[in-house]
């Protein structure tokens, strides 16, 4: 703890069903937290009743483990991911916390949609994956392969993994990031029957692949358990080949936080430097019984201890007094004295903190940057208990909905007091609803799926003159859609408002703006972006907060369906101010801008993007014909047909407004043979013989008014 | 015909006997309540001395729906009746714009002002007055701090201030909050804040409070119900001073 350099953050990451629960049970098993034979049998990692029955406090999501490695002790901190491809951030907020990720993919399935985007976060955090493949034994057993044929399926897993890796991130890729089985970065073995194999291990074990063939054909994963035991394996992998935090920090911190380099701040966290101010990123907030809320994150520079004052950025100035400062020995909370750069925190006392809070003892630093998020909520469905009385319930199942399933977005509604659940798609809040009936005993009632919409504009638009009430201030704007190199560098967090003003300017010339729109930017808002091309107007200074407020009420929602706008550029290119403060306020201001952007938007064509998601189906290769109609008939399209044995993988992709009713459709046209998975594949434009409908049926919905909006509507002259 | 009408200051009874004419043939009585407001009356007292119904009317109604009382004043006699004088307030301009626009004649019956009441109450010299400006109350992600930048010009060039505090449906700024205000920016700016002050209240009523001090001193004088007012002097003539230490005693 006190020694960075035998300190490893990790964090396992896995489409669901691929074993990661039960990886991360068999591990503190092995590192003797929790008795063997309840590893792998109760998912304790999940289990609320167990930490009731034993007593202590147990917080689901971090665990650390001591690790004894060629003869040193190093200390590995496992912060818990959530299996599903993440909507809320979760795993994303959770890689922002380690530095290395144990990639986890299922022998028989391979690397699924949810692998990819997993993987995906991972690297763009700065995170270094390795590999384990889980559940060989089923490969074995139930696929009934022969040895080479498992040695071959493996091959194809590792090179299906580096393909990505090299996809995402190259320059790493090249720089030892590609997985190897001969170097040690790839393990194979069974999660449930806790063991693994790795080319270095077998060294000393002596366990060789045929071992593992027999051994699994004759049901004794005992033995390899005994010989080869997952844990030493994986923990080995860990400490061998995922870096340190004096190691990653120096890489990371360029990622994950764009302040200056040369501060103090910047300095100490860039050598993890626990003398350093004192810089936290809070990645979970949890409640503990006796001690109340604990925040866990990491520290990447200075030291805590008990009374410490620190400072919460975003809130009010107001310090917060550290009252514990614990880490995770195992499953337990345990207090410590002090606590230094490097380790992942568990504080008591952080009043004002949230998840994804920066936390420091300056009285202002540059928050870390928020986590950004790889796939959205396309789909919402409302429910509620059919009997009041089931309400605590609900709430409450709700609650553990979306932290087993951190793809599930549960929101409250903020006019009916409805709870909304989003989600992938409808099979998926289909599954859901199911299981909150099924497993949970809650009865409920849910309404029709919404389909979420995105607006954006097409064309250029503008100068489009926005006039305040008294029509004494005037705002000047032109419109056109945000370049796609300037989206890029918003979507991979290469540019933020918390960057030096300097940096940003050359990142941003660098992708194409001239010098002065540079210089001009504003505000950066989802893939929106506001700049000021006017040159001393007198009181806009004291006005733009006003300007820049009524511009997001303006993406808020576009003047087509009331929809989010993205992939916009605003530029405000001239202003009029009244001479007098009060006849230039919120009243006049926010209403002349926003009226501004929603007429130019119609005026640049604005149009309407619907969600779509890429769709692959496994079928049986008589039934390929089937599947494919299935995706064709939906506005979709096929742009793959991959063929794995006898099955037929058809990778494509459809409007998620078409795919209402594909499960069930899906299953009769197949015979029932179809397997299938989804992923979030982006908002695209609405074809144009369509739009009038849809608009019309989100605004009938949403209570507007029953016309297609004029720009005319929003401002006089035009 | 739209006939703006200022009522003067402080109750119904301010109007001038041409004003009077004027709502006496009227059609329609409107009341603008939004820039300034008659506080030693009310509308039921309006509508009883003026013999006719009086329609009050806010920003929203006259900046966005100006529609109503342009259509009657094609028809009609539409009189917008105004707190102080018209136009003084540059709101109006805007309707009587409209109207043109629309062939509809206007015309302004004018009444008493705040800003030449001013001079008699405290005695600082019509002549000596800078830009005016309104210290608005502020609002999330407003704060302007245009009202003392005015100040500071006018002071730079040895002239007063008037300073117009904020009416808002629901409350009406004090001295003392004004002054608080300024101050705020002052700190805001990392500059000194004006260091002597004028306060009036109830300008035209009976019993206006004229009260001349330090921000310290004004902060803690209690001037009563609205409205108020502020101005900032600049070095004080000696009539000037001689006149605040007469009337204008904290």
């Amino acid at each position: 703890m006190d020694k960075p350099v035998r300190i490893r953050n990790i964090g396992i990451v896995a489409h669901i069903d691929h074993g990661k629960t039960t990886l991360s049970d068999s591990l503190l098993a092995g590192a003797g937290m929790i008795s063997e034979e309840l590893a792998g049998k109760q998912l304790f990692m999940d289990s609320d009743e167990e930490e009731q029955s034993r007593g202590i406090t147990i917080d689901a999501s971090n665990v650390s483990m001591v690790h004894e490695y060629e003869g040193q002790e190093y200390l590995i901190n496992m912060i818990d991911t959530p299996g599903h491809v993440d909507f809320g951030g979760d795993v994303t907020r959770a890689m922002r916390a380690v530095d290395g990720a144990v990639v986890l993919v299922d022998a028989v399935e391979g690397p699924m949609p949810q692998t990819e985007t997993v993987l995906r976060q991972a690297l763009k955090e700065g995170v270094r994956p390795i590999l384990f493949i889980n559940k060989v034994d089923r490969l074995i057993n139930e696929l009934k392969v022969d040895e080479t044929e498992m040695q071959i399926r493996l091959g194809k897993v590792i090179d299906k993994i580096n393909k990505l890796i090299k996809g995402m991130n190259e320059e790493m890729y090249n720089q030892g990031w590609k997985l190897e089985a001969m170097n040690g970065s790839v393990a194979f073995g069974s999660a449930l029957y806790k063991w693994a194999v790795s080319v270095p291990f077998m060294k000393t074990s002596n366990v060789s692949f045929k071992d593992v063939y027999e051994k699994c054909k004759n049901n004794d994963q005992k033995w390899l358990a005994k010989q080869s035991p997952l844990c030493a394996v994986i923990l080995d992998m860990v400490v061998r080949h995922l870096p340190n935090p004096i190691d990653a920090q120096k890489r990371r911190i360029n990622v994950i936080w764009h302040g200056d380099k040369e501060s103090p701040e910047g300095k100490a966290m860039l050598t993890c430097d626990p003398s350093g101010p004192v810089a936290l990123m809070v990645t979970d907030i949890s409640f503990d019984p006796h001690a109340g809320e604990v925040a866990t994150g990491r520290l990447f520079s200075g030291t805590l201890h008990r009374g410490l004052e620190l400072f919460v950025m975003g809130t009010a100035k107001k310090g917060n007094r550290l009252q514990q400062v614990g880490v995770f020995m195992g499953p337990e909370r345990v207090e410590v004295e002090k606590l230094l750069a490097g380790n992942i925190a568990a504080v008591t006392g952080l009043h004002d903190a949230i998840v994804g809070s920066t936390v420091t003892n300056l009285m202002d630093m540059t928050p870390f940057e928020s986590i950004k998020h790889y796939s959205e909520p396309v789909m919402t469905v409302a429910v509620e208990a059919k009997n009041m009385k089931d309400l605590p319930k609900l709430v409450e199942v709700l609650r553990q909905v979306g932290k087993e399933d951190p793809t599930v977005k549960v929101t409250i509604h903020e006019e009916t007091g409805e709870h909304l659940i989003s989600g992938m798609g409808e099979l998926h809040l289909e599954i859901i609803t199911h299981r909150i009936k099924r497993d949970k005993g809650v009865e409920i009632v849910t309404s029709e799926p919404i389909v979420v919409y995105r607006e954006t504009v097409t064309g250029v638009a503008g100068p489009v003159e926005g006039k305040s009430p008294n029509r004494h201030n005037r705002f000047y704007l032109v419109l056109s859609p945000l370049p796609d190199a300037i989206a890029t560098l918003i979507r991979n967090g290469d540019i933020s408002m918390n960057m030096p003003e300097v940096e940003r300017r050359a990142v941003l010339m660098k992708a194409g703006l001239t010098k002065d729109e540079a210089k001009g930017l504003k505000d950066i808002q989802g893939t929106c972006v506001f700049l000021d091309m006017t040159k001393g107007v007198q009181y806009l200074n004291e006005t733009m907060e006003l300007v820049l407020e009524a511009f997001h009420e303006a993406i808020a929602g576009g003047p087509l369906a009331d929809e989010p706008v993205q992939n916009m550029l605003v530029k405000l290119v001239d202003v009029k101010l009244h001479e007098d403060a009060i006849h230039r306020g919120p009243g006049q201001v926010i209403p002349a801008v926003r009226a501004a952007v929603k007429a130019g938007m119609l005026l640049g064509g604005d149009s309407l993007m619907e969600p779509y998601q890429k769709i692959q189906i496994n079928v049986p290769a008589d039934q390929m014909g089937n599947a494919t109609s299935q995706i064709q008939g939906r506005r979709g399209q096929v742009f793959d047909i991959q063929s794995e044995g006898d099955s037929i993988a058809v990778i494509g992709k459809a409007p998620v407004a078409e795919l209402f009713g594909f499960a069930s459709e899906l299953r009769s046209a197949t015979e029932g043979r179809a397997m299938w998975s989804t992923e979030f594949a982006g908002f695209e434009v609405v074809p144009n013989n369509i739009v009038k409908d849809v608009v019309l049926a989100i605004r009938k919905r949403k209570g507007l008014k029953l016309e297609m909006p004029r720009p005319s509507d929003y401002i006089d002259g035009v | 015909m739209l006939t703006f009408v200022g009522l003067g200051l402080s109750d119904e009874r301010d109007i001038s006997v041409k004003g009077l004419a004027c709502i006496r043939r009227a059609t329609h009585l409107y009341l603008e309540t939004y820039t300034s407001r008659l506080t030693g009356t009310s509308v039921e007292r309006m509508e009883q001395c003026y013999g006719k119904p009086v329609i009050p009317v806010g920003r929203e109604e006259i900046e966005q729906r100006p529609g109503e009382i342009l259509d009657r004043a094609e028809n009609g006699e539409v009189v917008l009746l105004c707190g102080g004088d018209p136009m003084v307030s540059t709101t109006h301009a805007d309707l009587r714009l409209r109207a043109a626009a629309r062939g509809i004649p206007t015309r302004i019956i004018h009444g008493a002002s705040i800003a030449s009441a001013v001079c008699g109450l405290t005695g600082l010299q019509n002549y000596r007055f800078g830009k005016s400006c309104s210290l608005p109350f502020p609002s999330k992600g407003w704060f302007p701090v245009t009202p003392l930048s005015t100040i500071r010009a006018n002071l730079s060039r040895d002239l007063h201030t008037l300073v117009y505090l904020d009416i808002t449906p629901d409350r009406c700024m004090t001295v003392g909050e004004g002054i608080v205000l300024l101050e705020e920016m002052a700190r805001k700016e990392g500059i000194v804040p004006p260091a002597f002050y004028v306060g009036i209240a109830r300008a035209g009523s009976a019993e206006p409070r004229v009260a001349a001090g330090p921000g310290e001193v004004l902060k803690e004088v209690d001037f009563g119900p609205p409205l108020h007012i502020l101005a900032v002097p600049a070095t004080l003539h000696d009539i000037e001073r001689e006149y605040l230490e007469v009337f204008a005693r904290p």
